[in-house]
């Protein structure tokens, strides 16, 4: 019988971690990452998890050490949040392209300059073609499942890609709320004990991440994205799976919510989607065709599902927390790009917002739906950059 | 497509050589091991940069790799390895 | 839904009393968010913590800018805090004072529960923390969580050394202020 517990969702990460018997863990303090893993790091100093915690000077250095352990055959984690992420970024590609099923949480937060500590999804985002899965949760409860259901699609043989469970700062990794953690056995039958094809084996040396010239480079970078595309596929199973077992589906790779005569849908990712969810709700209330599209899966992208959900409205707003300067949003991006060439589509609005911690209002996302209804021409580039005090609004 | 995929494993690990790709022909010279002054006291092992000597009742040097490098003939304190041109 | 701001300096434990609530929620079956106003942790500094209650799980992710309820650990906090900011109307102050604070007003028709914890953990703890004397008391004054849940979360909230002369403290607080019961707590809106 799971347990309700009142639980943060760094607290919710380090049950997921020591739930699927994490091996090796290492990792460098960063607000507002640093709780995982002291929480972590307790559970280890009391006994009740049985893992090497490795100390490092760094984050590079803490994925550095996650790499080689993992290359043993060992089940790893690290967590981290912006300036750390951003440090780590050589260190990503390697263990992408080196195909090892590391898992890392990430706690959203704001890229310095200014500095901040508070969330928004830049670092993460910045980080999208590094050739990890990425996956975006709403809740407490959402991380934890993740957690385990990130081994699982990261560790199968069709895939065996990083990938990093990224939670809004603070929103989601300092606030308690209700969560189930599941018993041990349970954990156990759905996540098998990690098996990778090739691990170190002093009986059988081989060369780990080797050269390679043009032709056989090309070969492994095209396996990378077979195994990108396998993992979209994968993470329904997973889901499914996790459903079935323990109660709970969070769709996998997106999540809709009331889409299905909805004139207007607003995309999100991340915690956001819960304020959006409650506003939904209101306004259907108020016979307004509303609906809601959660990305869960940022990459690999969903694109065939999000184009089947969004072309039968009216208008699409994307909603994120993060921005490619000089263009829009990146979310909005690769929306509007996953509804191209179709028949009649509908009108794209991008919306830039939370940034560095800045609260998303449900006055906010009712005046987006609201705004979208109107049916006003969208522009190009973003439509609209939240929160800007004093500026002027040109729509 | 085809592609060489297939036979590739998840992620550049291969056994030696990776990919075809040996050092032998980088040689000038090759270090050749006399037999009779060889005390097996292992530093040419130890100081191979590239890990070509080959421990056994007779040490053997791996001419796929061996860069002729000459470490080990330096370093040999019987003087039992010989630096010898290439043909 | 209903929503708790607890006010307090880095230090008094206005989080872990935030926490605490919640947790007794839970215990009893509802569903609760606690958080702390987000940023950096600084001591002395005035710090703002969060409870949300409701009957349903809570997807609302946006900050509280109305509560039904503010809770004041330290009225020293009263002049450098606009503290009743946003208090939904007939909401409920708990504030930790001996007698209304000169130049306090309370906004009409709202409701006051003065209860002067600092002397009292003093007593007990022999330091000016007042976090769950605090909780004790806006529980006894209201009907968000019983006082058995409340003594459940205090135990698997705080470290066990300190567990059980808190737990005295709660009791005490919630006895207290439930016995005096809400005409009491009108009265001292009438003193106002």
């Amino acid at each position: 019988m799971a347990l309700r517990r009142f639980l943060n969702g760094n607290e919710a990460l380090a049950e997921a971690v020591k739930l699927a018997g994490v091996e090796v863990v290492a990792a460098y303090p960063i607000t507002p990452q640093s709780p995982v893993v002291e929480k972590i790091a307790e559970f280890i100093s009391k006994g009740e998890m049985e893992s090497e915690y490795i100390r490092v000077e760094s984050e590079h250095a803490a994925l550095a050490a996650c790499y080689g352990a993992a290359v043993t055959g060992t089940r790893v984690f690290t967590a981290t949040s912006s300036q750390g992420l951003a440090y780590m970024f050589e260190m990503l590609h390697y263990v992408s392209g080196s195909r090892m099923p590391v898992v890392m949480a990430v706690a959203n937060r704001g890229m310095a300059a200014p500095w901040t500590i508070w969330a928004d999804h830049q670092d993460s985002v910045s980080c999208r073609d590094t050739g990890w899965v990425q996956l975006y949760v709403e809740n407490a409860q959402e991380a934890l499942d993740t957690c385990l259901q990130a081994y699982k699609v990261g560790e199968d043989p069709q895939v065996l890609l990083p990938v990093m469970i990224c939670l809004d700062g603070y929103t989601l990794s300092h606030t308690e709320e209700p969560v189930e953690v599941p018993e041990k056995e349970e954990v156990d039958a759905f996540l098998p004990p990690l098996r990778l094809p090739v691990a170190l084996d002093v009986e059988n040396p081989v060369v780990f991440c080797a050269g390679a010239g043009p032709e056989l480079y090309t070969e492994f970078k095209y396996q990378q994205q077979q195994a990108m595309y396998a993992a979209l596929l994968k993470l329904k199973e997973a889901d499914a799976e996790f459903a079935a077992r323990f109660g709970r589906s969070y769709g996998g790779t997106v999540e809709p919510y009331q889409c299905e005569d909805a004139a207007v849908i607003l995309v999100t990712m991340g915690a956001v989607t819960g304020t959006a969810r409650e506003v939904v709700d209101g306004l259907r209330a108020c016979d307004q065709k509303v609906g809601l599209l959660k990305i869960k899966s940022f990459r690999p992208f969903p694109a065939q599902e999000i184009r089947d959900i969004l072309s039968r409205a009216g208008a699409v707003a994307i909603l994120e927390r993060d921005c490619s300067y000089g263009y829009e949003g990146a979310l909005c991006t690769e929306v509007k790009a996953a509804l191209l060439g179709l028949d009649g589509p509908p009108k794209v609005y991008g919306f830039i917002g939370g940034l560095g911690g800045h609260d998303i209002t449900r006055e906010q996302i009712t005046a987006i739906y609201r705004y979208c209804l109107e049916g006003v021409q969208p522009g190009y580039g973003t439509d609209h950059f939240l929160d800007v005090a004093g500026a002027r609004d040109e729509n | 497509m085809p592609s060489a995929t297939t036979k590739l494993p998840a992620g550049p690990h291969l056994p030696t050589p990776c990919f075809g790709a040996t050092t032998g022909s980088w040689r000038t010279h090759r270090p050749v091991i006399d037999a009779s002054l060889c005390n097996h006291c292992l530093l040419c092992w130890l100081y191979c940069p590239e890990g070509c000597i080959e421990r056994g009742e007779k040490l053997k040097v791996n001419l796929d790799f061996c860069k002729g490098c000459g470490i080990c003939a330096h370093e040999c304190p019987r003087r039992a390895i010989n630096m010898l041109e290439e043909a | 839904m209903q929503q708790v701001r607890w006010h307090g300096r880095g230090g008094q434990g206005a989080v872990t009393a935030a926490k605490i609530l919640g947790m007794a929620a839970v215990y009893e079956g509802k569903y609760a968010q606690s958080f702390p106003a987000f940023g950096t942790e600084r001591r002395g500094a005035p710090v703002q913590a969060f409870t949300r209650i409701a009957d349903r799980p809570i997807r609302d992710r946006s900050q509280v800018y109305n509560p039904d309820y503010i809770v004041i650990l330290d009225p020293s906090l009263l002049r450098v805090v606009d503290v009743l900011a946003g208090l939904r109307s007939g909401g409920t102050i708990v504030l930790n004072a001996p007698v209304l604070p000169a130049g306090f007003i309370i906004p009409p028709g709202s409701h006051l529960v003065l209860f002067h914890a600092t002397p009292l953990a003093l007593e007990v703890l022999g330091s000016p923390i007042v976090n769950t004397i605090m909780a004790g008391a806006l529980a006894g004054a209201t009907s968000l969580v019983g006082l058995e849940a409340l003594k459940r979360a205090v135990i698997d909230v705080l470290p066990e050394k300190v567990a059980e002369k808190n737990l005295y403290l709660v009791i005490r607080a919630y006895e207290q202020v439930a016995g005096a019961g809400r005409r009491e707590v009108h009265l001292a809106v009438g003193n106002n």
